[in-house]
């Protein structure tokens, strides 16, 4: 499939936003305002063009089942895992409440499963803010050491698009313990000679940036997402100054030297097809 | 002991104090400890810089020469600041990898101590990969074909603690402490309010008790005073013996024990 399509010519967009601007009769729901550029977007034009800003490029989030979208050929994302669900191992107070209502939204921080992408068969994992920021949980980490621990076996390359606010606090220990578990398995998986990409994605912080997702063999990056182990609030606090606008950008880390690309999402899939063949990965029949 | 909260009340918030004290024996103090005069340091990454809050080097204890790695803090002003108060920037986690690569290469045991609030989160390390030096770490750590022990003695902070920490065992000392994040910053984050630390510390189960209970670590170590020498003798004889028994192992059985001893954390409820 040719992501390209998606992209109607800039200037026709940006005409239209503005025309659609002074239409006071649409339901607010309808549009969203770009956090960059302010420009109020229809919000249909905004996810046709892969949920960027057709005015400023700004990357919007997306959920995992969006992003599964974007990458997954139709219908072949098989997912594995989906009945693990966390629960409140260490009784910490409201952690129950919180679950509850994330649960709402999806069933866990990440997504696991094998998909093809044109045609290429590889495995898919797919972080969700919507899941209480992306944290990494016991279950998070499970969920991840088991699609590595597969791939392994299956000799497969894996895909994670990343994000997370670090790792869950109410799970207290046992989630810091997630890091060097889910490390474990990106080093057999390598060990193995097989492929990793990680794609980092807005915002990827903590103890997510701090194990698997500085680990691939190849890491990518959308535009400008936040990429940290320390989050700007907490360096604040202990510089006791304000950080320049550009730091811990995607585009900061990639001038420092920490990730391989900047990749805009219209380019993504067809960037990690490419990669995945260059690695000797075949289509499937 | 002037927090008005820490009282019997909060028996784990009094543990973060007790780990935390100024008076208590740091890491260079353990490396005199049970390496004595055979201690030589070793420094620098090799790539930018020498981190002093990771000290690092090589001693015998008895006759068997060990690789050891500590995060110091620092006993007095001056030396804290000159620690980084334990913080270690990236350069540290990439000095210690050299140093556990370089002890993997001569089949010499490493010994970590940990003791620091946390990584150091700050510009200089962010601009130099402070997340790819603890996730490296994580990683080469868990192959690492040598025995790895590693003993908590003071605060555990996050991953800045974890990078010291793949080991083949942890231990951790009676009044050590070892979390995914400071009970301060879970009570500000989860009810904007530090002052709840105490609160934070329960729920957080960051006692060396609770650890050995959620089965993340192997052995509580009795707290030893300075010039305790029948202490530091029977320390010194338990690490040598925990050192033998995984040396005897082959590098793949060695391996698999370090991997499966993360891998089954925390999945008690997990079908
Ligand atoms: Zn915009």
């Amino acid at each position: 499939m040719d992501f390209f399509a998606f992209v109607k010519p800039k200037n026709e967009l940006e005409g239209s936003a503005e025309k659609q601007q002074n239409k006071p009769f649409v339901p607010e729901e309808m549009w969203v305002k770009c956090p960059n550029c302010n420009t109020l977007l229809l919000t249909t034009d905004m996810e046709e063009n892969l949920h960027v800003c057709t005015h400023c490029e700004h990357h919007f989030r997306m959920t995992s089942k969006q992003r599964i979208e974007l990458l997954a050929d139709r219908d072949s994302f098989q997912e594995y895992d989906a009945q693990l669900q966390s629960t409140n191992l260490l009784d910490f107070p409201g952690y129950d409440e919180k679950l509850e209502k994330a649960k709402k939204k999806g069933n866990e921080s990440v997504r696991c499963g094998v998909c093809t992408m044109d045609s290429v068969r590889t495995v898919l994992c797919v972080m969700d803010a919507d899941f209480m920021m992306g944290s990494m949980g016991t279950v998070t980490g499970e969920k991840i050491t088991r699609a590595f621990e597969y791939a392994t076996e299956q000799r497969l390359p894996v895909v994670i698009c990343t994000v997370s606010g670090g790792a869950r606090m109410q799970e207290g220990i046992l989630s810091l313990m997630q890091m060097a578990k889910t490390s474990g398995a990106v080093k057999r998986h390598s060990d193995a000679g097989l492929l990793y990409i990680t794609v980092l994605t807005d915002p990827t912080t903590g103890g997510v940036t701090a194990s698997f997702a500085m680990e691939g063999d190849i890491i990518l990056a959308e535009p400008n997402a936040l990429v940290a182990f320390a989050g700007p609030r907490v360096i604040e606090q202990t510089m006791r100054q304000k950080l320049p606008k550009d730091f811990q950008t995607s585009e900061f880390v990639l001038q420092k030297g920490f990730i391989d690309a900047v990749v805009p999402r219209s380019a993504l899939k067809s960037t990690l097809v490419k990669l995945l063949r260059m690695h000797g990965y075949e289509e499937v029949k | 002991m002037s927090n008005p909260a820490n009282n019997n009340t909060y028996p784990a918030y009094e543990k973060v104090m007790a780990a935390r004290d100024a008076a208590k024996l740091t890491a260079v103090d353990y490396i005199r400890s049970l390496f004595g005069d055979s201690f030589i340091e070793l420094h620098g990454d090799r790539r930018f810089a020498d981190d002093k809050a990771i000290v690092a080097g090589l001693g015998m204890l008895h006759d068997t020469p060990v690789t050891v790695i500590g995060i110091e803090k620092g006993r007095n002003t001056k030396e804290r600041m000159d620690r980084n108060f334990g913080q270690a920037h990236p350069e540290g986690y990439r000095k210690a990898l050299r140093l556990m690569k370089q002890a993997e290469k001569f089949r010499r045991p490493v010994l970590c101590l940990v003791d620091t609030s946390g990584a150091y989160p700050g510009i200089g390390a962010e601009e130099r990969g402070q997340g790819q030096a603890i996730a490296e770490n994580l990683m080469e750590m868990m192959t690492l074909k040598t025995p790895v022990l590693t003993i908590l003695i003071g605060e555990g902070g996050s991953g800045g603690a974890l990078a010291l920490a793949v080991a083949d065992e942890v231990w951790m000392l009676e009044n050590s402490v070892y979390s995914v994040i400071s009970p301060e910053g879970c009570a500000s984050i989860l009810w904007k309010d530090s002052a709840k630390a105490p609160q934070a510390a329960e729920a957080l189960k960051m006692t060396a008790q609770d650890l050995f209970d959620l089965g993340v670590i192997e052995r509580i170590i009795r707290q030893p005073k300075a010039e305790d020498k029948a202490m530091f003798e029977s320390l010194r004889l338990l690490v040598l013996r925990t050192f033998e028994k995984n040396a005897a192992l082959s590098d793949a059985e060695l391996i698999e024990q370090r991997y499966q001893r993360f891998r089954k954390i925390g999945t008690s409820h997990i079908k």
